[in-house]
């Protein structure tokens, strides 16, 4: 054997040492239908690269949201990617905790993506994570309820109609409820839909110098509102109703409206999980007329942690999993009404897609509408709809989401609720140091 | 001699325990109910109770999406094996403390009992750190040795009541004869203690198996054990209590069976000693 011999077959052998040596990412992920689909069609993904391997751990949100924080603040390397929400990304990218999404190919079109949700998501200009499906939230209801009592509903509500149709439409006695809103305590549960109600109703939670604004009139007015409503038209035990709760009382028929995250519609819609897939119609959130709609938005994306070793291939998956060849995949295998919606403006463009989702113009008419930048009436200090943009706001957001819930109970009045919510975040705001 | 009981009294008795076994049992046979429904009939308003079409289709839709097999293997060695490496240790200390007592025995069992007091997400980010650093993270030796750590109290807890029935003279006996300290322990004091160490060692399978904090939280991918298989399947956004029914039901089936046919040891063991 001569030297060239021996060094070619070296080489060789070490080329194919590399590429039996695939790598594995780890991806953290929800258990959410749009993410299980996605595991399910990943092979269209690993057959276009061989070298890359993939591992899923899917979690409860919870569960996933604790799980990931410990391990991107000690920096535990056990995740290549993760699926991650509007309220995260910015705050994880202010901290360094995120690898900017510069590498997801000349195909990708970034600028395809629905700006609102693309603003979320971006920090100093850079992309932190990817929208995989994006969601606002908007009015699902029953269109032979609303008949049956004469109504029709606008495609842009206001409270008061809104108030009015559900107080109609109950009737108890055969256990049809007028509305179903959440009341389940949780920065996620009840605080997303009141903090973004309040926000039509011209509320904030804190003013320019992160004072605290539970003690003024526009809080007492949303809050007020809120429990007599759901007293009068809801449905018994409401305060601990969360989206799931909803959706199975709306899906059983249960409900004559539902103001919720418009990823339901697609469940609502679907005749084989709901008994009322044909009579449903949906409108925007409802407003008050000072100028915001109660509408949230989220997105769960895709990001990558910094403490990866791997952000090459990475990107590369996410650049697969939130493109718009991905959305046309699953459209071919599950059709059309199965694609992860509200990330891509092409997608609300395609004839297609219309025909199959009749909850795709409202849907899109919802999150264009939502600015996390602008919340609120008044000016705010915070990024967010339905969350305030601090590491703080998960613990603060739940305890008053507590104190909310227990008004809602009929454990305390609302006067009680909002002085309470008032005296913890002012206290906690002092401690983490906004109040000085 | 027997109390005279009357028929009477008797039938009231049976009555009453079985009402309350069922309440106990009935959040388990309505999750196996379940586990047989379609989403739709999970969901439905009145709930059916045995009437409706029975579906296996759940239990496929599980293993299809989710690997079983490897999870109840990481839940077999993690729990299994943190049982063995505790009794290891806790046999002899246990020993210790019931046969040559200090004057600080007393606060040395109190001082170990008072670790399980504190919740353990105080100490999350330590161990997470000292297993990052280690290497241990989302391995099945590492989650084996935190379980041990966390269940040692209550092993080392419940064979020292075990032992503190067992007459002293015997053991002296047995060194009068002659034997070594390590000999005492394994052919005298085990095998009088067999029904104690049995019950410990069935309690402590059962709850490293439940164990769902540490093992959801420093474990991902590879050793992730049956907790986090049904922690998969608990969604935010979207019913699915059928097939959270099903992930469920597979994942306490083995437990269940082993509880099932080990109740004569457990029920003797935890009555060990009750009666002099």
């Amino acid at each position: 054997m001569n030297l060239r011999t021996f060094l070619l077959g070296t080489c060789s052998a070490v080329a194919l040492a590399g590429l039996a040596q695939a790598e594995t990412l780890t991806i953290a992920t929800v258990n959410n239908g749009d993410m299980i689909r996605m595991q399910k069609l990943t092979d269209d993904f690993t057959s276009k690269n061989p070298d890359i391997q993939l591992e899923w751990v899917t979690l409860e949100e919870n569960v996933l949201r604790q799980r990931v924080t410990t391990d991107i603040a000690t920096k535990g390397g056990q995740y290549d990617i993760m699926t991650i929400g509007t309220y995260e990304v910015p705050i994880w990218a202010k901290q360094g905790w995120l690898l900017p999404l510069d590498k997801l190919g000349p195909d990708y079109d970034v600028d395809d993506l629905l700006p609102a949700i693309r603003s979320g998501l971006t920090v100093d200009d850079k992309l932190y994570a990817a929208p995989f499906y994006g969601e606002s939230s908007m009015v699902m209801y029953r269109k032979d309820l609303f008949e049956k009592a004469g109504l029709t509903m606008p495609d842009a509500p206001n409270w008061e109609f809104i108030a009015d149709a559900a107080r109609k439409i109950t009737d108890k006695n055969n256990e049809i409820y007028g509305i179903c809103l959440r009341g389940k305590a949780g920065w996620g549960e009840n605080m997303a839909f009141l903090t973004a109600t309040a926000n039509a109703f011209g509320a904030r939670w804190f003013d320019e110098n992160w004072k605290p604004q539970f003690d003024q009139p526009e809080w007492k007015n949303a809050l007020d509102f809120y429990v007599k409503l759901m007293n009068d038209a809801g449905p018994p035990g409401a305060s601990s109703n969360g989206f799931n709760e909803n959706l199975s009382l709306f899906q059983t028929g249960k409900c004559g409206m539902w103001i919720d995250a418009t990823v339901a519609a697609s469940f609502v819609t679907n005749p084989k999980e709901s008994t009322v897939a044909d009579k449903v119609g949906f409108a925007l959130a409802p407003d008050t007329g000072l100028g915001k709609r109660g509408n949230w938005l989220w997105a769960w994306s895709l990001g990558i942690p910094a403490g990866s070793q791997k952000a090459d291939a990475a990107q590369k998956f996410i650049a697969w999993a939130t493109s718009k060849d991905y959305l046309k995949l699953v459209a071919e295998k599950e059709g059309w009404a199965n694609v992860p919606p509200g990330t891509r403006k092409s997608l609300y463009e395609n004839p297609e897609y219309q025909k199959a989702a009749p909850f795709a113009k409202a849907t899109l008419e919802s999150i264009n509408s939502a600015d996390p930048k602008n919340p609120a009436v008044k000016p705010v200090p915070y990024v967010g709809v339905q969350f305030v943009a601090i590491p703080e706001f998960q613990g603060l957001g739940t305890a008053v989401g507590q104190v909310f819930s227990a008004a809602l109970a009929g454990q305390m009045s609302v006067d009680q609720a909002l002085a309470s919510a008032q005296q913890l975040t002012t206290r906690e705001m002092t401690k983490a140091g906004y109040i000085k | 001699m027997a109390r005279n009981v009357s028929t009477q009294r008797k039938l009231v008795t049976t009555a009453i325990a079985w009402t309350i076994g069922i309440l106990i049992f009935f959040p388990i046979l309505w999750t196996f109910l379940t586990s047989f429904k379609t989403e739709a009939q999970a969901i439905a308003s009145p709930p059916a109770f045995l009437f409706f079409d029975w579906t296996t289709e759940n239990y496929f839709e599980v293993q299809s999406r989710s690997d079983y097999f490897k999870h109840f293997m990481n839940s077999v060695v993690v729990s299994f094996g943190s049982t063995l490496l505790g009794l290891l240790i806790a046999i002899p200390s246990a020993w210790a403390m019931a046969f040559a007592p200090t004057k600080r025995t007393k606060d040395v069992l109190m001082w170990m009992l008072s670790t399980k007091m504190m919740p353990p997400v105080g100490v999350l980010v330590p161990m997470y750190l000292i297993f990052r650093n280690t290497g241990l993270l989302d391995t099945r030796s590492g989650l084996v040795m935190v379980l041990t750590l966390i269940n040692l109290p209550i092993i080392i807890w419940m064979l020292y009541t075990y032992f503190k029935e067992i007459p002293g003279e015997i053991l002296e006996a047995a060194r009068m004869d002659g034997a070594s300290l390590a000999k005492e322990i394994i052919y005298v004091l085990t095998p009088m203690a067999i029904p104690g160490i049995a019950s410990t060692l069935l309690l402590n399978i059962i709850l490293a198996w439940n164990e769902a904090f540490w093992t959801l939280n420093l474990s991902a991918a590879k050793a992730a054990p049956l907790t986090a298989f049904i922690a998969s399947y608990s969604s935010p956004e979207g019913l699915f209590y059928a097939k959270l029914s099903a992930a469920s039901t597979m994942a306490i089936a083995p437990i269940l069976i082993l509880g099932w046919f080990s109740q004569k040891q457990l029920v003797r063991g935890l009555t060990f000693g009750a009666v002099k």
